[in-house]
């Protein structure tokens, strides 16, 4: 009995010892949130102090934090939706077809730089007076979505059994019908960890809205980084904007928890 | 002939055809115009005509001691930082490869680096390592430790930035191991067990070559973020102080937004693809080799 203790302490010593450094950062900036500057800037720092929720009411009300956000939305929602609506299908061919070549053409996107295409876009997007504009944002994002619905997606139509469509062709239907009306009601899982995961990517994406973007359709991750360009940080009113921009991503991860495990890790791990 | 006749005969192409067209406009297009770009001399702002230079942009810019120093130092943030990735990430993961209590909020915690916002990672971490009031000095003050300027100084603003990305990515590798480990078949642990093999002999001889392909992939997949990495370094130091934590997408970013100088940036982009493309070659090979 004592050893089975002793051994269940030391264990839950070890899941602190990696859950505390993994949390704390998080545990302080929410903190932080919540403190005057005078209490931030304290030296030592302060770990009891009454909160405060002038910060969160200063980024809401003097910045436009609220229509960063649904810049955010527009172009995040917009760039999953049209990545989607491109990539399922181009998914479907790439499993069903076996076409490696295609699936490799498109992984590069996903691992090249993205400045690589950054320069040339912002040239291109300046000419054709797209700069500040949602629509070269949308096109921007959409390469950080697509990548990943066609990867997951591919790998997630392969283990569909084949015997379902062709039992379905045999009994007249097209290929095409057969996707539709079969396959893609079986693939609700694959489709929830590609939405949730190039979501959050998109939602987080900092370079390519940094140029792409000024005041018009700025998003969050620029609110957020403007934030610490003046000469004396603000750091509560910053820590506020953080925990604001970091919310939704915790929450779809929180709900999709399971999906967005695989989908992360499906890149290293066969299946 | 029907349309849906031709449609269907035709599903090879025309599924994957609007895909592919947006990814060959959004990236194949853009890739050959820098590398056009990369022989000439344009610079945005001068207003003068682009004229090429062939190759003598790719002379100037990749032995400029800039270019020299920033290629050295993302490779050291990317080893520094993978590194201790792989090792600790493998580590937990074998801890917590056992069932336990609470087992799904441990992964919910170890999710959250990850799909965090980097920019608003960066300017938290950026008060943690603050010389005069950040947590980071407050822990080696009451350790009796000697403080550090963290990211201040050109000394030490490389190993903080790959704390960071230590920080946020060692989850990462942890929950790959841990998928990996799940992955794996039974047997050869209960034979290990009947031969009276010992914990050290049964993670050298029976999880580590299991683990390999996995953890090697999971190794060069990262090795390609790390390479890439912006948000963090551009939001924590800007490249800074002066060009010590400069790696070299965060040179060529400054190159093409801040001196505009389109011809030498698009030098580091094509150096930088290609750098990318090599990695990216080894990956498939490795997945191939492993049939992965």
């Amino acid at each position: 009995m004592r050893v089975s203790f002793t051994r269940r302490f030391l264990f839950a010593l070890v899941l602190a010892g990696v859950a505390i450094p993994v949390l704390f950062p998080f545990v302080w900036m929410l903190a932080s949130s919540f403190k005057t500057q005078v209490d931030i800037i304290a030296w030592p720092p302060k770990f009891i102090f009454t909160p405060i929720v002038g910060n969160y009411v200063k980024v809401f009300t003097e910045q436009n934090f609220l229509q960063y956000f649904i810049n955010s939305s527009i172009v995040g929602v917009i760039a999953v939706g049209l990545s989607v609506a491109l990539g399922l299908p181009a998914a479907y061919s790439i499993a069903r077809f076996q076409q490696k070549r295609l699936s490799v053409f498109i992984l590069v996107a996903k691992l090249m730089p993205g400045i690589s295409f950054l320069m040339p876009w912002y040239i291109i997007f300046s000419r054709l007076h797209l700069m500040d504009s949602y629509i070269a944002l949308i096109l921007s994002h959409m390469l950080i979505a697509l990548p990943i619905v066609v990867w997951i997606m591919s790998s997630y139509f392969e283990t569909i059994p084949i015997e379902m469509e062709e039992s379905a062709m045999v009994d007249g239907a097209t290929r095409q019908r057969a996707f539709w009306s079969i396959i893609l009601p079986v693939s609700g899982p694959g489709i929830v960890t590609s939405i949730t995961l190039s979501f959050i990517f998109s939602w987080n994406n900092f370079m390519f809205s940094q140029v792409l973007s000024m005041e018009r359709t700025k998003t969050l991750p620029i609110a957020v980084y403007n934030f610490v360009s003046y000469a004396e940080v603000d750091w509560g009113a910053v820590m506020a904007a953080a925990v604001a921009i970091m919310t939704p991503a915790i929450i779809l991860t929180m709900i999709f928890q399971k999906y967005v495990v695989k989908g992360l890790t499906m890149g290293a791990v066969k299946g | 002939m029907t349309k849906s006749g031709f449609v269907e005969r035709n599903l090879k192409i025309l599924f994957p055809l609007p895909a592919v067209t947006f990814v060959v406009v959004m990236m194949l297009f853009p890739v050959v115009y820098t590398l056009f770009l990369s022989f000439t001399n344009w610079n945005l702002t001068s207003g003068m005509p682009l004229k090429f230079v062939w190759l003598k942009s790719y002379a100037r810019v990749l032995t400029e001691p800039r270019f020299l120093s920033a290629l050295g130092r993302t490779f050291s943030f990317t080893l520094l930082a993978v590194a201790v990735e792989i090792l600790l990430g493998l580590a937990l993961a074998l801890l917590l490869n056992r069932e336990f209590k609470g087992k799904s909020a441990m992964k919910l915690i170890l999710l959250l680096p990850l799909v965090a916002t980097p920019v608003a990672i960066g300017i938290v971490w950026n008060l943690f390592f603050d010389p005069t009031i950040g947590f980071m000095n407050y822990m080696l003050t009451i350790l009796g430790l000697p403080t550090s300027e963290w990211v201040s100084n050109t000394e030490t603003v490389i190993p903080s930035l790959a704390l960071v990305d230590i920080w946020q990515w060692t989850p990462m590798i942890t929950l790959i191991v841990l998928a990996g480990l799940a992955g794996l078949s039974q047997e050869p642990y209960e034979s290990a067990r009947v031969d009276g093999a010992n914990a050290y002999q049964t993670f050298t001889q029976i999880t580590l070559p299991m683990i390999a392909p996995t953890l090697l992939t999971a190794m060069i997949l990262r090795s390609i973020d790390a390479l890439k990495t912006f948000d963090i370094i551009y939001a924590m130091t800007g490249g800074g102080p002066g060009y010590a934590s400069e790696t070299l997408n965060v040179m060529a970013f400054k190159y093409s937004f801040e001196y505009f100088r389109m011809g030498q940036s698009s030098v580091i982009l094509i150096f930088l693809f290609l750098l990318v493309l090599l990695l990216s070659m080894a990956i498939m090979r490795l997945r191939k080799r492993f049939e992965l």
